[in-house]
């Protein structure tokens, strides 16, 4: 066993890997904008993507508000700094939990449907079967999960971080002794509209980048359930550590002073 | 000076990895022929008809569709060639998340912009010439057994009245009864509809029931092709041991696929 042809096939792998990835993407972008434009397949993705991920991520949005408030508390107790609670809790909510939060749970939830179902399709000659009836199968299939993504992701994550500020006002006045008015005021006095404009630019990335590792994977799934089974896991991993690294890169590009 | 052959294909050479699958494949297929490609599983038979359609990009040789040379074409001028085929997948490849008739009318609407009413009623008109009734138009194609599944997906190879259908193993998973029903009707729509048709499969009963002319394609190349009639006296070894199904003779068993 030559250990130099084994680290060349991994490198040649990755690099194989990363020029499908590439290729793939240029032509779902170019796709996107080039006519025809399935508008009714974009309004039904927007509902299995948008509409139905509500309630998850509402839900987790809810609890992380809540428990940042308690942390806060607790953690500021120690200065003797407990008044800073909503104003912390609205700022680490929109410039980083609501759209971090849920773009995982999103991930988590659709980039996995998204690459089963295409895996599926993949491994049973659907999407051949889609070239022959002469429609493109990027158009037909991977450009609206995109756009749909990228138009749901900022308005789920709107309200997550109405969810997500609420959830620390009803910890905050429920059990930490906060005044309800008071606290309202302090989170509105204290965010600005760009702490929520850039959370709701990073909800669009990660839009992007969910639809994309479904799409991606479904489409070069190959070989069966256990072909489609990897496809699934491999979008949601893929997916989950590029929404974490996207949003190292776009904190500091979008905060650069 | 001889008539343009509907379908050529000379030296088409393709390889996956270290994988040789079409060794220089050379076919001539007439205008209004139906040929069956025979050979083993794995021996390149899904990869030729795939490289016509343009599915699979050969590595070498070149197909011509009419004369006109295919082998690289994309985008638009793909489309337009593709609108000459109709194709019957091995898993009839049905689209399960749409009901039958849109399945038929698909490349009605979807490729050629048609209204979806008059879709609708070219499509059960096509369901008719299966042989199933308009009350299958509403199904979903999980409802359906397989044989009625590829009736759907005759129906929707022949939608758009094609010059040419293929047939990727069309009473493979079939009992014998609804194979012979297959048959029929796929030698009844080459005749009713005059088209050329090109199928594969390593169904001896099928094959000599359905073509003009066999050909044999063994380690990715054509080593034997001629009229149905004479396929017993072929003198060809490896064809007597396939057409009888002998385990001893020339061929011998590929473990890996």
């Amino acid at each position: 066993m030559n250990i130099f042809a084994a680290i060349g096939r991994v490198f040649l792998n990755l690099l194989e890997q990363i020029g499908a990835l590439t290729t793939f993407t240029i032509s779902a972008v170019t796709a996107c904008v080039r006519p025809p434009i399935y508008g009714a397949l974009i309004g039904k993705q927007v509902m299995r993507i948008g509409w139905f991920s509500l309630p998850v991520v509402g839900l987790t949005a809810f609890f992380t508000g809540g428990v940042l408030a308690l942390q806060i508390y607790i953690g500021g107790n120690r200065y003797g700094a407990e008044a800073i609670v909503p104003q912390i809790v609205v700022l680490g909510i929109t410039r980083e939990l609501g759209p971090v939060i849920a773009g995982l749970m999103v991930a988590g939830r659709v980039a996995a449907a998204i690459a089963a179902e295409i895996g599926t399709m993949r491994v049973t000659e659907q999407i051949d079967a889609l070239t022959t009836l002469s429609t493109n199968p990027i158009k037909y299939l991977v450009v609206p999960r995109l756009v749909a993504a990228v138009i749901s992701m900022p308005i789920l994550v709107a309200i997550a971080d109405s969810i997500g500020v609420f959830g620390g006002y009803v910890v905050s006045t429920a059990s930490l002794g906060f005044n309800g008015a008071v606290y309202l005021k302090n989170t509105a006095d204290f965010v600005t509209q760009g702490d929520v404009t850039s959370g709701l630019i990073k909800a669009a990335v990660f839009g992007f980048i969910i639809a994309l590792m479904g799409t991606y994977n479904g489409f070069h799934s190959k070989g069966g359930a256990q072909g489609v089974g990897a496809a699934t896991t491999n979008a949601v991993v893929s997916a989950s550590i590029l929404i974490l690294a996207a949003n190292y890169i776009l904190t500091s590009i979008l905060f650069a002073k | 000076m001889a008539k343009t052959p509907k379908i050529e294909l000379r030296g088409v050479k393709k390889r996956f990895g270290s994988k040789i699958v079409l060794d220089g494949v050379d076919l001539v297929i007439e205008p209004g022929q139906s040929v069956v490609i025979i050979g083993g599983s794995g021996s390149g038979k899904s990869v030729t008809i795939k490289s016509v359609l343009g599915i699979v990009r050969p590595d070498a040789g070149q197909i011509f569709v009419d004369g006109q040379d295919v082998t690289r074409i994309s985008g638009r001028a793909r489309e337009a060639v593709l609108r000459k085929f109709g194709m019957l997948f091995q898993g009839a490849a049905l689209f399960d998340s749409l009901p039958v008739w849109e399945n038929v009318a698909f490349g009605l609407i979807q490729g050629r912009g048609m209204a979806r009413k008059k879709a609708r009623d070219i499509a059960i008109e096509k369901l008719a010439k299966v042989g199933l009734g308009p009350e299958v138009a509403q199904l979903s194609p999980s409802e359906l057994s397989g044989g009625m599944q590829k009736r759907v997906g005759l129906a929707r190879a022949i939608a758009a009245d094609p010059e040419i259908i293929f047939f990727d193993e069309p009473t493979t998973g079939l009992d014998p009864i609804m194979a012979d029903v297959i048959n029929a009707l796929i030698v009844s729509t080459v005749k009713d509809l005059g088209v050329t048709a090109l199928s594969i499969t390593h169904d001896m009963v099928s094959a000599r029931k359905i073509s003009d002319r066999i050909a044999m394609l063994y380690k990715g190349k054509i080593i034997w092709s001629g009229p149905t009639a004479e396929i017993d006296a072929s003198g060809n070894p490896y064809v007597d041991q396939f057409i009888h199904g002998r385990a001893e003779g020339p061929i011998k068993m590929e473990v890996r696929g």
